[in-house]
């Protein structure tokens, strides 16, 4: 009898043991993935250095590497001979839903990673972490948020920023005329033919469009911040807790990996497409710790 | 006022901008069209079936489509149709749906509306006594749609079937809110990325008028020649 | 289907601060209706004029008409919103320009200039095929009876002609107002633009696309209603 359960124990162990090995029923996006052979990065058009279009309009970016490392993992974890990666457009407003629909399997941009958005979708660890300020052309003098009083502002629609600065003009009555663009590009545009006095953002795009610009001088990055640095995540479907195992995994293998670094550096203190520009970040302390503990948490103390 | 125009940014851009987008528009325009113009025919038969339920559903679809604007419309499929696919095809998760399918089904679904509209007038304007004459033949109903009645009525309605085209492939542009690669999406990407909004704006309207008028001069050409082979 | 939906949304205060998700929607259709309106006013009065160049014997009234019509039913409706908004600004003088740019609420501006001469386009269209449609002997009789040409169209043609075109007007009215969403492009708060903004603050996509449409279709259904009754008001006792 005992010899006899113990036997059957062993069976068992040895079965749940094996079954991982074996591979287990897919789900979700991973089932998808191996199905079709394709998977589908969701890019943007203008958040530089993260997804944007170069000179030949080709989406690129530090993101985009980032997801294609991630594309590369979710091949070999399928052993799949081929995987064909395919780019959709999306915009700060699109991204979410677009996400929650299946039409894009991972989002690659500067998604900011909060509360409110994990009830909507998932976010795998961290890539950078940034804090909304606005720019404004210098003549105008705007280096605070009270400046802003008054004033026409810009932001992009479906971004944290549109909402955090929205919440700003009522919680300090400035009385701004807040105006949503598509993109950031667009919402720089504003600024620059003086639709808007300001444009609301987070620092790190800001100072991308504006050393893109064509008189980089001429413009300002407030000095007072309207949010403390807030992550930025890959964004993927929610509920699919074995697609983001295999992305977590990736995404902290290449972060603690001297190839993170690197990847970093290639596209924060090097020059970039497709005018070759270099925006001179180098990686922040906070930045590094980031790096070397990742974490897909949403909140802004973590860091 | 032109002294600082850069048109070389045009140039440069040009493979993308045709090669690209103008591809794209194109594409949407003829499927979108063909496929908007057999779902509105369907409807304009449904219409005017008579049959209860069917008669009042196609009616209540036009009616719907016809009193909302193309961008919301745009907005909802792109998020719905995913969810769609899934019920049709009992998915338990969305189903994968690229940004050429979603603006495809969306054109066709909407502008089925109006070509529906379109082809009822032209199916009324055939005389009753053809399709009396048709069952007196012995012919069943689709036969007489099939042979009489579809045949003359597209052939009566060609001009405007082809008018409503035109408009479709201006309002293809509308695509540009969901940031998908058409030809004013290419337009506008080059615009931002280059700062040279004044070129590429201008040169797009350019473009888009150029197409517009050559169609519907030609439409109109078409129309005078029906009208005299009548 | 792994969608939640949550229809108690529209109560939720937004994060404008400034009310609930109705408030929002609610704003956005305001802005629907007065942009709407306001370019009528000039597609309507321009539309006339431009309607009454094409029928007139004069060759270079008919000229400008043309060129009118043509001009601007060819180039798509998002492409002049963009011409207006972006390209016009640059290319006035320089003061100008700056100070288009800083007017507030520009894009509504903008927007009722740009749909206005857009449909003017269109009503110019349906006047011309009205007063077309008139019996050649209506204008004689006002020639015979020694009207000058502005008086044969401001009391024979013209009644008469807006009588036959109603229920076309009508349909653009409609195209008009649903032309307005076209303007969130540029940036106007209008109901599409607040129906999208409040899918980004919430999430609750179809929830807020769906109030928007039922809002579209509602406001359909007024100007449906009032055209009927205008129609009857203005009939020409004992005609058709």
């Amino acid at each position: 009898m005992r010899l006899r359960d113990a036997f059957l124990l062993a069976a068992v162990t040895a079965l749940t043991a094996g079954a991982p090995a074996r591979g287990q029923e897919l789900t979700g996006t991973l089932k998808k993935v191996k199905e079709s052979g394709a998977i589908t990065i969701g890019t943007r058009d203008s958040s530089v250095p993260f997804s944007y279009l170069d000179g030949d309009q080709k989406p690129v970016g530090y993101a985009l590497d980032i997801c294609l490392k991630v594309a590369d993992a979710v091949k070999t974890h399928l052993k799949l001979d081929k995987l064909d990666v395919k780019f959709n457009p999306v915009t700060s407003a699109t991204r979410i839903p677009l996400i929650a629909n299946g039409t894009i399997d991972l989002e690659c941009g500067s998604t900011t990673n909060n509360a409110d958005r994990q009830k909507q979708a998932a976010f795998t660890n961290t890539h950078f972490l940034t804090a909304t300020r606005f720019v404004a052309k210098k003549d105008k003098g705007l280096t605070k948020t009270d400046d802003l009083k008054g004033r026409t502002v810009v932001s992009t629609s479906g971004t944290t920023n549109i909402r955090q600065i929205n919440e700003i003009n009522t919680a300090r009555s400035l009385g701004m005329k807040i105006l949503p663009a598509k993109d950031h590009a667009e919402a720089f545009l504003m600024v620059e033919t003086g639709r808007a006095d300001a444009f609301v953002m987070d620092d790190v795009l800001l100072a991308s469009l504006v050393a893109g610009s064509k008189t980089p001088d001429a413009y300002a990055i407030s000095s007072e911040a309207q949010s403390k640095p807030e992550p930025y995540g890959i964004m993927l479907r929610k509920d699919d807790a074995p697609f983001k195992a295999v992305v977590d995994e990736a995404t902290a293998a290449l972060y603690k990996s001297p190839e993170g670094k690197a990847l970093y550096e290639k596209w924060f203190t090097q020059a970039i497409p497709p005018r070759g520009i270099n925006l001179k970040l180098p990686m922040s302390e906070a930045m590094q710790k980031a790096f070397a503990n990742p974490s897909d948490s949403a909140d802004p103390a973590a860091y | 006022m032109f002294s600082n125009f850069d048109f070389s940014v045009i140039a440069a851009s040009l493979p993308y901008l045709f090669g690209q987008g103008m591809v794209f528009t194109l594409t949407l325009t003829a499927l979108a069209a063909t496929g908007g113009i057999v779902f509105g025919t369907g409807l304009a038969m449904m219409r005017l079936s008579g049959i209860p339920g069917v008669t009042q559903a196609a009616k209540l679809y036009v009616e719907l489509m016809r009193s909302l604007p193309l961008v919301l419309v745009i907005f909802w499929f792109y998020f719905l149709v995913p969810y769609i696919g899934a019920w049709v095809t009992g998915s338990a998760t969305p189903i994968q749906v690229g940004a050429f399918a979603s603006a495809l089904v969306t054109f066709t679904l909407f502008e089925a509306a109006y070509f529906a509209e379109i082809m009822r007038a032209g199916i009324q304007s055939i005389a009753k006594g053809q399709s009396a004459a048709a069952s007196a033949l012995g012919m069943s109903y689709w036969q007489t749609m099939r042979l009489v009645v579809l045949p003359q009525a597209l052939r009566n309605m060609l001009p405007l079937l082809l008018t409503q085209t035109i408009v479709l492939f201006q309002d293809t542009s509308l695509v540009y809110v969901l940031s998908l690669t058409d030809f004013m999406g290419a337009a506008s990407k080059v615009a931002q990325r280059d700062g040279r909004l004044v070129e590429m704006y201008l040169f797009a309207a350019l473009v888009y008028f150029a197409v517009c008028f050559t169609a519907s001069w030609l439409v109109r050409r078409l129309q005078t020649r029906v009208a005299i082979i009548r | 289907m792994n969608y939640t939906w949550n229809w108690g949304i529209f109560l939720e205060p937004s994060p404008e601060g400034v009310g609930t998700y109705a408030d929002m929607l609610l704003s956005g259709l305001s802005w629907t209706i007065a942009t709407a309106l306001c370019s009528w006013v000039i597609a309507f009065g321009l539309g006339s004029v431009i309607g009454v160049l094409r029928t007139l014997p004069s060759k270079t009234a008919n000229a400008v008409g043309t060129a009118y019509v043509e001009l601007f039913r060819n180039v798509p409706l998002l492409v002049q919103m963009f011409l207006w908004y972006f390209v016009l600004p640059e290319v006035l003088p320089t003061e100008i320009g700056t100070a288009v740019k800083q007017l507030p609420d520009a894009p509504f501006y903008t927007a009722v200039l740009c749909l206005g001469f857009f449909t003017a386009s269109r009503v110019a269209e349906q006047v011309r095929a009205g007063i077309q449609s008139l019996p050649r002997g209506q204008r004689l009789a006002g020639t015979a009876l020694g009207f000058t040409v502005a008086q044969t169209y401001r009391y024979v043609l013209l009644p008469n002609a807006y009588r036959i075109i109603l229920p076309p007007l009508t349909s653009e009215f409609l195209n008009n107002l649903k032309n307005t969403s076209v303007a969130l492009t540029i940036g106007l708060l209008e109901l599409t633009a607040r129906a999208r903004s409040m899918q980004e603050f919430s999430f609750q996509v179809f929830e807020a696309f769906t109030a928007a449409t039922i809002l579209y279709v509602l406001i359909n259904l007024v100007v449906i209603a009032g055209a009927t009754l205008l129609e009857r008001a203005v009939a020409v006792p004992g005609g058709r």
